[in-house]
């Protein structure tokens, strides 16, 4: 049973803007809480900003506008920001590292020596089903095995928030299926807040509780829905339910890129 | 992981080894054919026989030289790793460094070793001059190729390492440096057969200043004694010593990398 989406906001962006050095408006006064348990889809068209609105909550990006709140939440204090995981488009893996030595990178970073943070790799691992694979190389991996190292590497510090961009978009779609439901598992399991970053109308249906929808240029938010359903597994993404959402979803979307051409025109 | 090789694999690589071997074969033959129908003079063309009897004959006098060269080459070789791969890290490092001096690397590369030789060989000991021959012409191939490596780090990466608070030290020895190996090593292959050619430059360079004793310098020599099959010889050891510095960094290589670099990965088909 997923935890409802109700939680107090752990980090809030007020008025977050983001101009490249180029001139290109990535974000232009967006406002935005992300709730602590909750799991969040970012959905919009390609230079709507969601990405670099990720990278700003990472901390990796700074807005060139506006601020960015952390809130204490449950038991965090204010550590939450030092609490995050990432993972990107790309399984981003140090080729001359074994799998092992992959997901010990964060906790290595972090001062922890290898005896120490053995049980916590195999158990990143396990997480993803790769216990097996702890000396492989990432060449000797497919595509999807490479981004579940990526996603046991965002969890071996136990993060309160992990962030991804559009983290399965270069998966083929039955790989990508699984590893949306092994993702869902993971996030009711270790009871933490997923910010998700995606193209895919599908994909955020499915797996989030919120789907944020964004326009393009300058990327600010369009509108928001609710996904209220009792449970995401293979019945839910063949019900009548999700394919009223998918509509629903893919008409705000429609209607965020018509804004965009409208505010273009 | 075992090796089965298939009939047309094993037939490939015997055709590999086969062919440049007969090819060498061939022209050996045709070789000591010229020599012997036209019954050319040992002073002018000796005979391939003659050519490895006096590489035997002269062992103590070409060993000495060969030592000479080796060392001067791996003594190149070594500072061309040292400042080739220190100053692209310094040059990674400081931007200032770097537009200070990275002109000057390419200057020093682009400008030929022969013509630097003779100055060099006015205003330090010979050795010493050889050496920074060896190294003038083996060090930028480790430089451009370590800064090329260096400069393509996934940004990604670099951007994880940050958001957990690694230190330029760190980021430097566990992200930078592993990353840029493979260029690097590609530069060290490079630089080993150039280092043996910077050697050579030299040597001929010091020529008749009479203290040499590498293997140019014995070629040199033996040029002026016209003892052409000595000269055959040194050149035969000088070809020896410059393919098997390029199999070792070769070996080298395919070491380091093999467990993970795409370049070592055998493919199946």
């Amino acid at each position: 049973m997923a935890p409802p989406a109700s939680g107090s906001p752990i980090v809030s962006l007020r008025g977050v803007a983001k101009t490249f050095g180029t001139g290109t408006v990535a974000l232009d006064g967006l406002d935005l809480d992300v709730r602590e348990g909750e799991f969040l889809s970012l959905l919009g068209p390609s230079g709507c900003g969601k990405s670099s609105a990720l990278r700003i909550v990472a901390g990796l990006s700074e807005p060139s506008r506006g601020i960015v709140e952390w809130r204490g939440g449950r038991d965090l204090g204010s550590n939450a920001r030092d609490n995050l995981g990432f993972v990107f488009q790309e399984p981003t893996l140090m080729p001359w590292a074994t799998v092992f030595g992959n997901v010990f990178l964060p906790l290595k970073l972090a001062g922890v020596d290898k005896a120490a943070a053995a049980p916590r790799v195999t158990e990143a691992l396990a997480y993803v089903g790769l216990a097996d694979f702890a000396k492989a190389y990432p060449r000797e991996l497919s595509g999807g095995m490479k981004m579940r190292v990526s996603i046991a590497r965002a969890l071996v510090t136990q993060p309160r928030v992990l962030l991804m961009d559009e983290p399965f978009a270069a998966l083929d779609e039955i790989t990508r299926f699984k590893l949306n439901d092994d993702l869902l598992a993971l996030w009711r399991r270790l009871d933490m807040t997923v910010v998700f970053v995606t193209h895919s109308v599908f994909e955020s249906v499915f797996l989030s509780q919120r789907v944020v929808v964004m326009t393009a240029r300058p990327g600010r938010i369009h509108t928001e829905l609710a996904i209220e359903t009792a449970e995401r597994d293979g019945r839910f993404r063949t019900s009548a339910m999700y394919a009223a959402y998918c509509r629903l979803t893919s008409e705000a979307l429609g209607q965020a890129i018509d804004a965009h051409a409208e505010a273009a025109a | 992981m075992s090796e089965v090789l298939t009939a047309g694999e094993a037939r490939e690589r015997i055709l590999r080894i086969l062919l440049p071997a007969v090819v060498f074969v061939l022209i050996v033959i045709a070789w000591d054919l010229v020599v012997r129908i036209n019954d050319i003079p040992p002073y002018i063309l000796p005979s391939p026989g003659l050519v490895v009897a006096t590489l035997f004959d002269d062992w103590p006098i070409l060993s000495t030289s060969l030592f000479a060269t080796l060392e001067t080459t791996f003594e190149g070789l070594a500072l061309a790793i040292v400042g080739g791969v220190g100053l692209a890290v310094l040059f990674n490092q400081s931007r200032l460094i770097e537009h200070s001096l990275y002109p000057y690397a390419v200057i020093l590369q682009v400008t030929p070793v022969v013509a630097i030789a003779p100055l060099l060989l006015i205003y330090l000991p010979q050795q010493a001059a050889v050496l920074a021959c060896a190294w003038i012409v083996a060090f930028f191939p480790v430089l451009a190729n370590t800064t090329l490596g260096l400069n393509s780090v996934d940004h990604n990466l670099a951007d994880l390492f940050r958001m957990y608070g690694a230190s330029r030290w760190r980021v430097l020895w566990e992200l930078k440096l592993p990353a840029a190996l493979p260029n690097m090593l590609a530069g060290l292959k490079i630089a080993g057969g150039l280092s043996l050619i910077g050697a050579v430059v030299a040597e001929i360079a010091a020529g008749s200043a009479g203290a040499g004793s590498g293997l140019a310098y014995r070629i040199a020599e033996s040029g002026y004694r016209l003892n052409i099959p000595r000269m055959f010889a040194a050149l035969l050891l000088l070809s020896i010593v410059g393919i098997v510095i390029f199999l070792l960094l070769s070996m080298f290589s395919h070491l380091m990398l093999r467990r993970w670099h795409e370049s070592a990965t055998v493919r199946e088909r």
